[in-house]
């Protein structure tokens, strides 16, 4: 069971610029750090604070944009640096998404590379690929290129020491010990092990976006024939997956 | 035979031109950038000498120019950002300007003479679809604008309403929008830690040059190292407009409007909303100097940038000279004397 979330904690409030406000809760990656960034991002997003635009959680801060005509950046600093919070302690269980990787081959032409460097063989991957139930730590570079936490650390990996200037959109990757889902054609010096025919960002469909920080991933294997018919549904905008609630 | 769609075609355009409304907020926590325009001050202008009414998309012009045909029964444009020539059917008229136009009317705007972004605003705005609530271009994951890409000939861009603006006079500035003087002004942070004393000094004692690699992303400087005192990684947090980046080289990048939402690079300084636009405007080879200042300075600043904006319109007179070929109105603005010399 989870600890009793009653630790309080105070993040670093900073004003950038004169159009946003950071909070700082560490340096690192750690589920515990980022769940009190989303917990400050639900309570910051829950005041319906005038002048505020939106909220940018990430790994380990938030970044809160303001319209400075519309409010006094001194007055949302002060505001900002007495919010009095409790510590949510362990993170609750975020939506569960069930996402289809064909692995290898063509859709994942780093797989046999990172067998052989770990000593394993591309089915022991794919299994320890699909093992883990991830963890949403942030969405961002590009739309919904999704950055996953919960690698199992017999695939840490470090990344390519020269990236690759084009990778496939889609692209379901390893880098360091962390994971991830691309959604648009991108540079990347991470390793592809496969391809998801999963749109998560698709602006022609409602919602553009699927995967939100906090929400957890899990991989399932389908062969490249069902890659090409899921495909086929993604390109007419089909979101293919939904999310079991938390 | 004209299209019945009310629009405006696209006769010659130079590159980076692209439709731009304030920006697309809301979805930067998914890595969805805003765009908007890279001078957001000319913009405003542009936007306030049209009307607000509609939406407020129009155009951003790179340094190239721009020759648009009024393919409806009225279109009003406004003009601002770096000035240019401007002219309307071959007759020149002031930049800083909004103009009431007519059916196959040609608006022809030259080259940037100083600086590097203009925008024409629009009244009512463009008939297009917005993306996630907005009309603005972000050419990198082509959302927004005209098929999420730069403008070239031949296109055509629809208006809400082609009566919009009917019966309106031209107007123009009676004097350029006054710009402050000195250095680029800077908040320090968020990241200033990362960087010794030293670090920070070589930022605020640089003279910087804006790199050829710069575009809307971002505006990559040239000049001094500057030195880490720590790790030139961070784990990635958000990004402003403005914010500096110093990646590993000690090269800065200054942040623009086509940002990535998210970064793992050390931002040791922020450039301040009232002198984003300014830098915007200096084009590439051009020299920059920073200065820092406090977030209270910051504001005082914003405030004073608005305060120009107010005071640049409340300067607004009627056009000298029309785009009408209309005699009598030419006649009472007395530029046709000399073609009317045979009168008694």
């Amino acid at each position: 069971m989870s600890e009793p979330a009653s630790e309080p904690f105070r993040p670093r409030v900073v004003p950038v610029g004169d159009s946003a406000v950071l909070l700082e809760l560490g340096e690192t990656i750690d589920p515990l750090i980022n769940a009190a960034v989303l917990a400050l991002d639900a309570e910051i997003r829950s005041l319906e604070l005038e002048g505020v635009i939106e909220l940018v959680p990430t790994y380990r801060s938030l970044l809160v944009h303001y319209d400075p005509e519309r409010i006094d950046g001194r007055v949302l600093l002060a505001r900002l640096s007495k919010l009095d919070l409790e510590h949510p302690g362990t993170p609750p269980e975020g939506r569960l998404w069930t996402v289809p990787v064909a692995y290898g081959g063509e859709f994942g032409i780093d797989l046999e590379a990172v067998a052989r460097r770990h000593g394993l063989r591309a089915e022991e991957v794919v299994q320890l690929h699909t093992g883990p139930t991830y963890r949403v730590y942030m969405v961002g570079f590009v739309p919904g290129f999704t950055y996953l936490g919960g690698l199992d650390p017999r695939l840490y990996t470090p990344r390519l020491d020269d990236p690759r200037p084009r990778t496939p959109a889609g692209s379901v990757s390893i880098g360091g010990i962390q994971a991830g889902i691309a959604s648009l054609e991108i540079p990347s010096g991470w390793h592809l092990l496969g391809r998801t025919p999963v749109r998560t960002f698709d602006p022609e469909r409602t919602p553009p976006l699927l995967l939100e920080p906090g929400d957890r991933v899990r991989f399932v294997p389908i062969d490249p024939a069902t890659f090409d018919e899921l495909d086929r549904r993604a390109a007419a905008h089909d979101p293919l997956i939904a999310p079991e609630p938390a | 035979m004209i299209d019945p769609t009310p629009s405006l075609l696209v006769e010659r355009c130079g590159p980076l031109v692209t439709v731009q409304d304030v920006g697309r907020f809301g979805y930067q926590r998914f890595g969805v950038t805003p765009a908007g325009p890279m001078d957001p001050w000319a913009w405003r202008l542009a936007v306030r000498l049209v009307g607000a009414a509609g939406n407020d998309a129009g155009l951003e012009l790179g340094p190239g120019g721009l020759v648009l045909r009024v393919e409806a029964e009225r279109a009003r444009l406004a003009f601002a950002g770096a000035e240019r020539a401007l002219a309307v059917d071959g007759r020149p008229f002031p930049w800083w300007s909004v103009l009431g136009l007519v059916r196959s009317q040609r608006v022809e705007i030259g080259p940037a003479l100083r600086g590097v972004w203009s925008y024409v605003a629009i009244a009512g705005g463009l008939g297009l679809s917005p993306v996630m609530g907005s009309l603005a271009t972000h050419t990198l994951t082509r959302l927004g604008g005209l098929e999420g890409r730069a403008l070239r000939a031949g296109d055509r861009l629809p208006l809400t309403d082609s009566e919009i603006g009917a019966g309106l006079p031209d107007l123009a500035l009676a004097a350029p929008p006054p710009e402050p003087e000195g250095p680029i002004r800077v908040v320090l942070g968020p990241q200033e830690a990362w960087f010794g004393k030293a670090g920070i000094a070589t930022l605020l004692e640089g003279t910087w040059r804006v790199s050829p690699r710069s575009d809307r992303m971002g505006y990559r400087l040239e000049g001094p190292r500057i030195e880490h005192a720590r790790s030139p990684n961070i784990v990635s947090d958000g990004i402003v407009m403005g914010a500096i980046q110093v990646p590993g080289s000690g090269q800065p990048i200054v942040l623009m409007a086509d940002r990535q939402s998210t970064g793992g690079y050390p931002k040791i300084a922020t450039v301040i909303g009232a002198d984003i636009g300014r830098l915007a405007q200096v084009g590439v080879g051009g020299a920059i100097r920073f200065r820092a200042v406090t977030f209270e300075e910051a504001l005082q600043a914003r405030a004073e940038a608005r305060a120009r904006l107010e005071a640049a319109l409340a300067g607004l007179e009627p056009v000298a000279c029309s785009g009408r070929l209309d005699a009598g109105f030419l006649l009472s603005v007395n530029l046709v004397s000399g073609v009317t010399a045979g009168e008694p």
